[in-house]
């Protein structure tokens, strides 16, 4: 295992930040962090890196312990934070000649292997611009080349998409599978579904501090179910009736949404799903207002998960 | 990797800083003049000098220390600046001393401020302030007028690390004009109310100021009392109890992000 953590545990006054956190990554592949804002996901990653201590539990990176061999482990990892953390004030070759120094290559080599990053994460011609002047997708891109100086055997990305539009996103998601397949275990947190799904060998799911699933993403997909249809309904049309209704006519419980005025199938197969719900609300002759195919959301992937092992419990 | 030699490059960068961003320095430095000019000919034609002299031979040692303490700000908002933006973890996840990146802003601001010093001098010079005394002295002055600048840079570290929000900046700020005003780097403390007078004698600016006027030949505007006999002793020695203070204070914050 490149990556293991057992029983981490980290307090931040009342709250819990880490409660009992395992994990195990296998080298070079890249694992997912998935969880919603507040579950321990950058907590987590920052104890993996050693930038905060934990109150108990152990952790080895790259094969050393976190706490008593935080040099070694430092050597061996790079770490890309929230914010895209690199020298807005510098250019970006200035930067990774910079990190590449503090990294202990000479200037000569520092400067060979920024030429490198930058050819190899897309950023040659806008080498010598001052970061500030880069776009979100760029500065990340710097970002990960940074981290990416000494070819790391962990790189650590901490929601390396969040504030990105589609493009820079994708952007991104490149650099990732670059890194990977470099021979790099990559852990990425994130709280995306369908950014694990793209990326990630397998995912571990977070929430209050603890992993509550781990599995690969196709087996996690199975487990919460398949793409959801939501019809909302007309305001003067009866909820509870229609949904009765149509529920019968789908073949499928319908799960109402009181707030929305809406009603929920989990579908499986989306788009003949979909043709089943249009055919039964032609055949009730009901008129939506809006009909929406989606993927599950993160909301209803924890309550999914969180709710399994109650559910099995009683 | 050894601190020092990661220090030097973090200090390479923050002068790189300064090379792609000039306004920054440079509006400092005008700044500085400014003053200069608004106490030599604005106000400092109401003021005189206990025991004689010219106006503008006393003021211009006590402006080189006043902006030597003034350079606390830069180095704070540019500690806040580092914490909040997320690079300092990132230099924190880096295999080098923990000394370094404190190292790296020494450095450079050090640098800096000896810039400040040389143009301000010259500045003086041509409005007609002189060094009266010998070349080893002045030097000295300079010196003293550098090491108490160290010790405000531990100050600005400590503030910087420990206070990173935007209020802490603002608050600094604010706090060095009654700090530097209170002293004797722009009027005498002999000409304030005993009390005030006593206060502003025991600023820590102001022995780096006295000793400053005494070593380039200058009035000091002092006639009795510990600073008109050791200012010397004393500007050596506040900056070294203020940096013995502080830079523990500082190395705590630093490490105290780990726990945060």
């Amino acid at each position: 295992m490149n990556l293991e953590a057992e029983g981490l545990r980290k307090r931040y006054g009342d709250v819990r930040a880490l409660d009992g956190f395992d994990l195990a990554v296998p080298p070079g592949v890249i694992h997912g962090l998935l969880g919603p804002n507040g579950a321990g996901k950058t907590t987590a990653v920052k104890a993996l890196a050693t930038l905060v201590d934990v109150d108990g539990g152990t952790a080895r990176v790259a094969g050393f312990d976190v706490r008593n061999e935080a040099a070694k482990v430092r050597k061996r990892i790079g770490l890309i934070g929230q914010n895209a953390a690199v020298d807005e004030i510098l250019g970006g070759r200035q930067n990774l000649v910079m990190f590449g120094r503090l990294y202990g290559l000479s200037k000569g080599d520092a400067r060979a292997k920024a030429d490198g990053l930058l050819d190899m994460f897309g950023l040659t011609d806008a080498a010598e611009r001052a970061v500030s002047t880069y776009s979100g997708g760029m500065r990340r891109r710097l970002d990960i080349a940074a981290g990416f100086i000494l070819t790391p055997a962990v790189l650590f990305l901490d929601e390396p998409t969040t504030g990105l539009d589609p493009r820079a996103r994708n952007e991104v998601w490149a650099a990732v599978r670059e890194v990977a397949a470099a021979g790099t275990t990559v852990l990425l947190t994130t709280q995306y579904l369908d950014e694990a799904d793209q990326l990630a060998a397998r995912i571990s799911v977070m929430n209050h501090g603890r992993v509550v699933a781990d599995d690969t993403p196709a087996a996690l997909k199975r487990q919460i179910g398949g793409d959801r249809v939501t019809v909302t309904i007309a305001a003067d049309q009866p909820l509870e009736s229609v949904a009765e209704q149509l529920a019968a006519a789908v073949g499928l419980p319908a799960v109402p949404d009181t707030e929305a005025h809406s009603l929920t199938f989990e579908v499986g197969a989306g788009v003949t799903g979909l043709a089943t719900v249009v055919r039964a609300l032609d055949d009730l002759e009901i008129t939506p207002e809006d009909l929406v195919l989606r993927r599950p959301t993160l909301d209803e992937v924890f309550l999914t998960l969180t709710a399994a092992p109650q559910e099995a419990a009683r | 990797m050894t601190a020092v030699r990661a220090g030097w490059i973090l200090t390479q960068r923050n002068l790189a800083h300064w090379a792609r961003q000039p306004w920054a320095p440079i509006f400092g430095l005008m700044f500085s003049i400014m003053l200069l000019l608004v106490f030599g000919f604005l106000f400092g034609g109401a003021i005189t000098v206990p025991g004689g002299g010219d106006y503008i031979t006393f003021l211009l040692p006590g402006m080189l220390a006043l902006s030597m303490m003034f350079g606390v700000e830069t180095t704070a908002t540019a500690m806040a600046n580092d914490a909040r933006k997320g690079i300092t973890d990132r230099f924190r996840s880096l295999p080098i001393g923990s000394a370094s990146v404190a190292l790296g802003r020494v450095g450079a601001d050090l640098a800096n401020s000896a810039v400040e010093l040389l143009v301000l001098i010259g500045g003086g010079l041509l409005i007609g302030w002189r060094i009266t005394s010998d070349p080893a002295s002045a030097a000295f002055a300079v010196l003293l007028l550098l090491l108490f600048r160290f010790s405000m840079l531990w100050i600005g570290i400590f503030v910087g690390l420990a206070f990173r929000g935007e209020g802490s900046t603002m608050a600094v700020q604010v706090l060095v004009w009654p700090i530097g005003f209170l002293s004797t780097a722009i009027v005498s403390a002999e000409t304030m109310p005993d009390w005030l007078g006593a206060i502003a004698a025991w600023n820590p600016l102001s022995a780096t100021a006295t000793a400053a006027r005494s070593l380039f030949g200058n009035p000091t505007g002092i006639t009795e009392g510990p600073l008109a006999d050791s200012s010397v002793w004393l500007a050596v020695g506040w900056p070294l109890l203020l940096t013995a203070v502080f830079l523990p204070l500082s190395a705590r914050a630093y490490r105290r992000l780990r726990s945060g």
